[in-house]
């Protein structure tokens, strides 16, 4: 599964993208979350507020319930203020 | 069309090209985005605008899609810049071109509100006391709600009331 990181989830975490493998119980973007955050400081820092968070899967707008696999492209990043 | 890019643009030539081949078009509507000096009641020395390659062109297409179901429009544009820019400089060009000017009109200010609540850019401002992401305003979620029709779980959910209307730009 490949994660991207936008604007200051990009600041906290340090990491622009990466590939993960989560355990296989992982099968929602909230199980995703909760599994991120556990992953060390950064992460639960940065993973701390869900509600500030917005994530997309395969580049849609995804709620906490739809799923995710192994060969999604998951991004995490705050509500979005181009224009 | 919509185009994402880093480079300024020439609004003359961009807006005259709507309606060049097309004398159908009665009207166009546009709208810039520019960067403003003052965020709130802090100066900026310039912002940098993150974005989501892939995603964000595929929101703006569904975007512009949405407007020309909703309205007659004869052509629409999206330009949206990326990258560092300085006060005064171009953020956004979006124009909508019909044969009336009630339609350009008002699909124009609904591209501005869907794209702003919608596509996958963030806005870093440099300001004196260091870098600063902006926040998302609930004034804006209003400004897109109002046009109905929400498709997609996007920004609504939103906490974010508490943000003021500061940031730096349109």
């Amino acid at each position: 599964m490949k994660l991207l990181y936008f604007a200051w989830l990009k600041t906290k975490t340090g990491i622009a993208e990466e590939d993960v493998t989560p355990p296989p119980e992982v099968a929602t973007v909230a199980e995703l979350l909760a599994w991120l955050q556990t992953r060390g400081p950064s992460y639960a820092e940065a993973l701390a507020d869900l509600s500030a968070l917005r994530v997309a899967v395969n580049q849609e707008y995804a709620m906490p319930s739809d799923p995710v696999g192994p060969g999604d492209e998951v991004a995490l990043f705050p509500p979005v203020t181009g224009g | 069309m919509i185009r994402v890019q880093r480079e300024d643009f020439d609004v003359g030539a961009e807006v005259a090209a709507l309606s060049t081949d097309n004398h159908a078009v009665g009207g166009v509507a546009v709208f810039i985005g520019l960067v403003r000096d003052m965020a709130g009641e802090e100066a900026i020395g310039a912002m940098t605008l993150d974005h989501y390659p892939g995603m964000t062109e595929r929101m703006l297409e569904r975007i512009e899609a949405e407007a020309k179901d909703r309205w007659p429009l004869e052509a629409a544009l999206i330009i949206h810049r990326f990258g560092r820019l300085e006060p005064g400089e171009r953020i956004v060009l979006v124009a909508t071109a019909s044969a009336h000017r009630q339609a350009a009109f008002e699909a124009c200010e609904f591209l501005v509100d869907w794209l702003k609540t919608k596509a996958p850019f963030w806005k870093l401002e440099e300001k004196s006391s260091g870098a600063e992401w902006v926040t998302a305003k609930a004034s804006d979620d209003k400004a897109a709600a109002r046009w109905g029709g929400q498709d997609s779980p996007a920004q609504d959910s939103a906490s974010q009331d508490s943000a003021k209307d500061s940031d730096a730009a349109e």
